[in-house]
């Protein structure tokens, strides 16, 4: 990219970045929703055969992992976002 | 030292230490104090997100809800942490960048309207005083049970406080006074849940506690898994396992949604990432936050566990005689009743309730005679309930009484006193932000006296937020019957009206006036008629065969929400589109830089 890119070339760059955001985003929220609704809630039943030590799974899901999983998310994001945002040129 | 000291001692500390905070964040500008000066790192920022959040209820209620309802409780979990992850992925970047003072300043400036910025000022006041009613109620209610002060007083000696941060320092006061409160608050209550865990399982981390195997009085290890052990022990009384739903598959799935999506549209949550320097600030202030709420949530399924075993193991099939003294300490605030329906004796412990309501009461409340029983019991005026459970528990005691049933040093249970303040100051103060900024900024500067100069739109805001402090503290010392009941229209109205009006704003290009407000409006119509027909017009129907697909009242913001998308989007492609300044500034947003 040239130092001083047209507007053109600003906006085309501005929507790759968008596209690309939009692109981790459904990655992530559907992490977010599988472990959360899905193991949390409606398989949770299922998971319960399995254990993890103490637990029944779904309902360590339920109580516990998907507090952790959300964590994570989170995390992974700044760092991918930071990420685009230097790759596009928009960071701060 | 006697208890009572530490309690003084430790409570006076935390509050010196706000009042301090107080003086030394000062503001003199309407940026100062609606965001404070914009120059929050993230760390500090996340530790305040933390403690605005999490309020009274997280603190003191919410592991006995959880000891109560067992893996159904995990609704409030994930839906009260869940909505961090939406928050930081579709609205606190975006937001930032925006970089106004108020959620009804995105909403009037984004979809160019007047009217959607007042509905947006309406649904913030009464989503904020409704919240706020409740923290004062929760400072009162710690004062007088620790420090046996009046409720009233206790009410007045927080709003003191408060008014101190709140009316001087704005934003910048209260983001400091919450980094303070969150340290306190968190402190207080890590400190019992690992006593407990290492005296319970050995394990010092309560979250590892949770699923390892219990000691005996001894410390030796027994074999047997704490949660196999109180699904033993709830077999045993007559309750459904504790690992078990009771609720519908549906209904928790819907409460879940409605929590999380409220969460995320809470104003006094989200007016906090206004505060970061920078968009990616925004982002990881958001991860903090999570992170250092997620100490405490993660914590509180546990100290739910072990607090139910404790009970159940203390009292289950007992002589009374032999209670501890903490039995007795708890007895006299009203949190823990005793009727011997069968006279022998001895405590049982077992689904039903202990007592009825009187026949003049709308709800149970215990109302003492003079005299004491056989067993040398307080006596009530309440007839027996049904089922042949002869204790009355009441679920904040899991939380407050647990330091004592666990036998903790009296330094730690005055800790628990000053976290519950903490966490209950935190809030009201954030609360009573966004109603003052709401007031001063979105009505009066936007609407109604636009001339104003920045040093009278500052004066107002310290006016209303001087108001919204007494007006808190009046319904603190008088509540209202309804609050309970209101909490879930707070999170319904969050997640019916803002979330899908902001997202949307963020997401899509296209939306425009016609669709958010229409969104909004119907959004918001169905989610109140629908809690108001079941918890005031017609409260006997509110059980599962009349709710809509079994969704019950708690629940309905998440198809508020969903009706809300469908109507905006729909409406906003048969009108026209909005100009084009509204769609540059979309473009704008969407970029970091």
């Amino acid at each position: 990219m040239s130092p001083d890119p047209s507007n053109e070339t600003k906006r085309a760059a501005h929507k790759a970045y968008w596209r690309a955001n939009l692109r981790l985003m459904a990655w992530l929220l559907s992490i977010w929703f599988v472990v959360s609704y899905g193991c949390g809630i409606l398989w949770v039943e299922a998971l319960n055969t399995i254990r993890l030590g103490g637990f029944q799974l779904g309902f360590w899901f339920a109580q516990q992992g998907s507090i952790y999983v959300f964590v994570v998310l989170i995390f992974v994001y700044v760092w991918r976002m930071n990420k685009l945002d230097r790759q596009y040129d928009v960071d701060e | 030292m006697e208890l009572q000291t530490w309690t003084y001692l430790i409570v006076g500390l935390s509050f010196a230490l706000y009042i301090g905070i107080a003086i030394w964040s000062r503001v003199q500008t309407t940026r100062g104090f609606y965001v404070a000066g914009g120059g929050v790192s993230p760390l500090a920022n996340g530790m305040a997100t933390a403690a605005d959040w999490m309020s009274a209820a997280s603190f003191i209620s919410m592991a006995g809800i959880i000891s109560f309802s067992g893996r159904d409780g995990a609704y409030y979990l994930m839906g009260w942490t869940g909505g961090y992850v939406l928050l930081a992925l579709l609205l606190a970047p975006y937001l930032r960048k925006f970089g106004q003072y108020t959620v009804p300043d995105f909403v009037g400036q984004r979809y160019y309207s007047s009217q959607a910025r007042l509905v947006a000022v309406v649904c913030a006041i009464f989503v904020s005083f409704t919240y706020v009613a409740g923290q004062m109620r929760g400072v009162g209610v710690v004062f007088s049970r620790f420090l046996d002060v009046d409720i009233g007083v206790g009410v007045l000696i927080g709003m003191g406080i408060v008014f101190l941060y709140a009316v001087m320092g704005g934003m910048k006061g209260i983001t400091y006074t919450q980094v303070a409160q969150y340290c306190v608050l968190i402190f207080a209550f890590l400190v019992p849940a690992i006593f407990i865990s290492i005296t319970m399982t050995g394990q010092v981390l309560p979250q590892v506690g949770f699923g390892s195997t219990v000691l005996d009085a001894s410390g030796a290890d027994t074999g047997v898994y704490l949660l196999d052990k109180l699904d033993g022990l709830h077999r045993e009384l007559g309750f459904a396992a504790y690992t078990a739903g009771k609720k519908s598959t549906i209904d928790v799935f819907f409460i879940t949604a409605a929590l999380m999506v409220g969460t995320a549209g809470l104003p006094h949550v989200i007016i906090r990432f206004f505060t970061v320097p920078r968009v990616r600030d925004a982002r990881l202030s958001a991860g903090y936050a999570l992170l250092f709420i997620a100490l405490l949530y993660t914590t509180a399924p546990a100290v739910a566990a072990f607090a139910r075993t404790n009970l159940i193991e203390t009292v289950h099939e007992q002589p009374y005689a032999e209670m501890p003294r903490w039995f007795q300490n708890w007895e006299n605030t009203g949190l823990l009743a005793w009727m011997d329906k069968n006279g022998d004796g001895r405590i049982q412990y077992g689904p039903g309730s202990a007592f009825a309501k009187l026949p003049s009461q709308a709800s149970l409340k215990l109302v003492k005679e003079s005299g004491l029983g056989e067993s040398g019991q307080p006596r009530f005026a309440n007839p027996p309930g049904k089922g042949r459970n002869e204790l009355h528990v009441d679920r904040d005691i899991m939380v407050l009484a647990n330091p004592e049933i666990a036998r903790l040093p009296n330094w730690v249970i005055a800790l628990v006193a000053a976290g519950g303040l903490a966490a209950a100051l935190s809030t009201a103060a954030g609360l009573l932000l966004v109603i003052s900024a709401s007031i001063s900024h979105d009505l009066l500067k936007k609407v109604l006296m636009p001339g104003i100069s920045e040093k009278q739109e500052l004066l107002y805001a310290r006016i209303s937020a001087g108001v919204a402090v007494c007006i808190a503290g009046y319904f603190g010392i008088n509540p209202p019957g309804f609050v309970a009941q209101v909490v879930a229209f707070a999170f319904g109205l969050a997640a019916a009206s803002f979330f899908p009006a902001i997202v949307l704003g963020i997401f899509s290009k296209r939306m425009n006036r016609q669709g958010a407000v229409s969104g909004m409006v119907v959004g918001i119509a169905f989610t109140a008629a629908y809690i108001i027909y079941f918890k005031f017009v017609n409260p006997g129907a509110n059980t599962a065969d009349h709710w809509l697909f079994g969704i019950s009242p708690e629940g309905i913001g998440a198809l508020g929400m969903l009706l809300n998308f469908a109507v905006s989007l729909s409406v906003s492609r048969l009108t026209a589109p909005p100009p084009a300044d509204v769609q540059a500034l979309v473009e704008t947003i969407r970029v970091p830089r």
